[in-house]
């Protein structure tokens, strides 16, 4: 493993209900760098990410963190893996029955010995760094959707994590909002030298926070590398993505009767 | 016919498969409530917010059935019994009634279906929203946080109830033998302090008991795994989660009186 590299995904497969969604998935995510997982809708980021965060165990294939195999983790050092982490979920996950403030509040309440004013505090901190300090006693149901990513990655920031996975930051935000997003994850990693990874298919955010990009077609990783490289890459199907080129289907009419019909022509 | 056959054999080997682990996963999910007492965070308070949904909450609906059912015992127990001129036992057979059977199992009923239902909602959308994954990701025990608090209030609030509907009910009892069809106020409360011993009183305890964990355990059990074995998570998984935490929990509830009423008779 270069010494750079946090986490090292080798050789990962991964199987959905009998279909394998991930096939020998390998690369590494560097330390205190921005890595951007990418993708079209259905190619396995998501799966992928589930992965990395311990939500889905590993079967075949491996997954390094600072070495040692999360798949081997015991419950123990799984917890312990998961205080160093932050995720930031593609709606929000933000618990309905708390205010914002109370949502950040939960994991410095149940980890940390710090007094009610302080938590207050930093939890008022934390909606500020998001641009939602105004909002601190809304209820999630009373937001926006953009704005309740906002507070989910307020809250996913909250315990100071060493490393930060986000899912589809940008999706559904305006523009000014999203590269307010992108800003944040950039000032993340340069004063608090995070450790970021970003899932997500839009181009321009992803061009323009990655260190490192992972593009995902079908389960498999088509190109790896810092941006530069990734434009640069000749293949076709990452080309077609970069480009914005829709797919093509060269529809067999025997195959399409027979899933027609259920049955061999 | 043979293809048939296999696809049959196939179905219910599927089906077995998935009920046998649905069971051990229910035990295992009983195991991990129970650990949860012993994990942070504190439980006290909110302990105490959930008692006064499951129990404060419920005490109108209880109270008015109790009332009713009481008032139903009495009529119909007066004219019973005064077809063999025993209309001073309706007292002794309105209470032990209450006592031993119906306080319990309409409580529970009724417990199952206000409170029940909503826990396993609540906790229902908060897996197909991923807020139970956030839990796991911010190193929070779900059992802990979630359904352990419930699990105590639960147990605590409905002997509690069961004891308020049998007061209640022996009230509707007496307004109606005593107060609408003349029997005696003396027969009636010496009835009641005749017939009724520890013994009455403890049965009521011990299936308030067996009702709350089997209520809880069902109810929540359902919310928690919605849509899992589907492996798709949306409004529908929730409400049939629901429905069937609903049913079951009342058939468990049936069930299980008539053994321990088998058993401590």
């Amino acid at each position: 493993m270069p010494p750079d590299d946090l986490i090292d995904v080798r050789g990962l497969k991964s199987f959905y209900r009998g279909r394998q969604v991930l096939f020998d998935v390998t690369f590494g995510i560097p330390r205190h760098r921005v890595t951007v997982i990418m993708g079209a809708s259905g190619c396995g980021k998501t799966t992928l990410l589930r992965h990395l965060i311990g939500l889905k165990r590993t079967g075949p294939g491996q997954i390094l963190v600072d070495g040692e195999d999360l798949g081997a983790f015991s419950e123990g050092l799984l917890k312990t893996y998961r205080r160093r982490i932050g995720v930031l979920f593609q709606g929000g996950a933000l618990f309905n029955s708390m205010s914002l403030r109370e949502n950040i509040a939960v994991p410095l309440k149940v980890h940390t010995k710090l007094a009610d004013e302080t938590i207050r505090i930093m939890a008022v901190m934390k909606l500020n760094m998001v641009g939602l300090s105004d909002f601190s006693e809304f209820m999630p149901s009373q937001l926006s959707g953009g704005m309740r990513k906002r507070a989910g990655l307020a809250r996913a920031l909250a315990m100071d994590p060493e490393i930060l996975f986000v899912d589809e930051p940008s999706s559904g935000l305006d523009p000014i909002t999203a590269a307010g997003l992108d800003r944040l994850l950039l000032d993340l990693r340069e004063t608090l030298g995070m450790t970021v990874v970003v899932v997500t298919h839009e181009l321009e955010s992803a061009f323009k926070i990655a260190d490192r990009i992972v593009m995902i077609d079908k389960g498999k990783v088509i190109v790896l590398g810092d941006p530069d490289a990734v434009r640069g890459c000749t293949d076709e199907r990452v080309q077609q993505f970069l480009n914005r080129e829709a797919d093509t289907h060269q529809i067999n009419i025997d195959s399409y009767y027979e899933s027609l019909l259920d049955k061999e022509l | 016919m043979g293809e048939w056959m296999v696809k049959l054999i196939g179905a219910l080997g599927a089906y077995g498969i998935r009920e046998i682990l649905s069971v051990g996963r229910l035990g295992i999910f009983f195991l991990y409530t129970l650990r949860g007492i012993f994990i942070s965070p504190g439980k006290f308070w909110p302990v105490v917010k959930h008692i006064e949904f499951i129990g404060t909450k419920s005490f109108f609906v209880i109270g008015f059935t109790a009332a009713f059912s009481g008032m139903v015992l009495g009529l119909q127990g007066y004219y019973t019994l005064s077809k063999f001129a025993s209309e001073g036992l309706l007292g002794s057979a309105v209470a032990l009634t209450l006592i031993r059977e119906l306080g319990p199992v309409l409580t529970a009923l009724m417990v199952s279906g206000r409170a029940g239902s909503a826990i396993t909602a609540e906790i229902g959308i908060m897996r197909i929203e991923e807020q139970i994954d956030a839990l796991d990701c911010m190193a929070i025990d779900p059992y802990a946080y979630l359904i352990t608090p419930r699990f105590i209030a639960c147990i605590i609030a409905l002997p509690m109830l069961t004891a308020f509907c049998d007061v209640v009910g022996i009230f509707g009892g007496y307004a109606i033998g005593v107060d609408l069809l003349g029997v005696s106020a003396g027969a009636f409360w010496d009835g009641v302090y005749s017939s009724v011993v520890w013994k009455d009183v403890y049965m009521g305890i011990i299936k308030s008991l067996v009702f709350a964990v089997l209520i809880i355990w069902i109810c929540t059990y359902k919310g928690y795994y919605s849509g899992v074995d589907e492996g798709s998570f949306g409004p529908e998984q929730v409400s049939r989660a629901t429905t069937d935490a609903v049913v079951i929990s009342s058939i468990s509830i049936l069930v299980s009186d008539y053994v321990i009423t088998s058993i401590m008779l």
